[in-house]
């Protein structure tokens, strides 16, 4: 499973969010790869879905595949209940 | 691992606007000798290009350009307004806290990200920063 974390410059806040993804992935036992990329290069990339703020999600509604839309990301919380559910079902897809 | 002095850090000064609120935590960044000028109007074209993603949590923000763009050092400055300023995000205005970010390379900061976010994270010292705290001393407690 690779997932795409999105920020607006590359600087740091998507690398933040992917490392936060990771490890709430791993609490559940589950391993995922992903990469942390601004949001010019995140688009045409492939991958199984991306995560962004939500101010950067609107810009990436042409993506083909399911961009997930963090509104607080600090909250671990708001993190976990919006990526567990996908996580989960493509784990069971194989 | 994150460093703070009172040079980088000011309270209830009053911005103008997003943009002014902005370039007073920029200039904290510049004053500290961790960046050129010409940073601080790369964080601001950032911010106008790209929109208000800054925004990382309700009220508040992380303004930051790339490492390129004139950062001399790693470190953020601390800027709580007096009045919150509107920086046009859909759910997360008016932002009282702005937290000004600089990185010479795409990594060697990560770490002061992550140690700023866990910080902002605890919730009684979230209240400190945003609401409490009096002087500067009192931030650099809690640090």
């Amino acid at each position: 499973m690779k997932i795409v974390t999105v920020c607006g410059m590359g600087f740091g806040t998507s690398l933040m969010l992917l490392m936060d993804i990771q490890s709430i992935a791993k609490g559940h036992g589950y391993e995922v790869n992903g990469e942390a990329v601004d949001l010019g290069s995140a688009k045409g990339m492939s991958c199984d879905f991306m995560v962004a703020s939500s101010e950067i999600s609107t810009e990436l509604q042409d993506e083909p595949m399911e961009v997930i839309s963090i509104n607080n990301l600090l909250d671990k919380d708001e993190i976990e209940s919006k990526v567990m559910p996908i996580i989960k079902r493509l784990a069971e897809k194989g | 691992m994150l460093v703070l002095t009172e040079e980088l850090i000011e309270l209830d000064i009053k911005a103008e606007n997003a943009e002014d609120a902005i370039r007073k935590a920029g200039q904290l960044l510049v004053n500290a000798g961790l960046a050129e000028d010409r940073y601080v109007d790369a964080m601001v074209k950032g911010f106008q290009d790209v929109g208000p993603y800054i925004v990382i949590a309700p009220h508040i923000a992380f303004p930051h350009a790339r490492p390129e763009s004139g950062a001399l050092g790693k470190g953020v400055s601390i800027v709580r307004l007096s009045e919150p300023v509107v920086f046009g995000h859909p759910s997360n205005d008016p932002i009282t806290l702005v937290c000004a970010l600089c990185g010479t390379d795409s990594t060697s900061h990560i770490e002061m990200l992550q140690a700023l976010a866990n910080l902002l994270r605890d919730e009684e010292k979230l209240n400190m920063i945003m609401n409490t705290a009096t002087t500067k001393e009192d931030i650099l407690s809690i640090i």
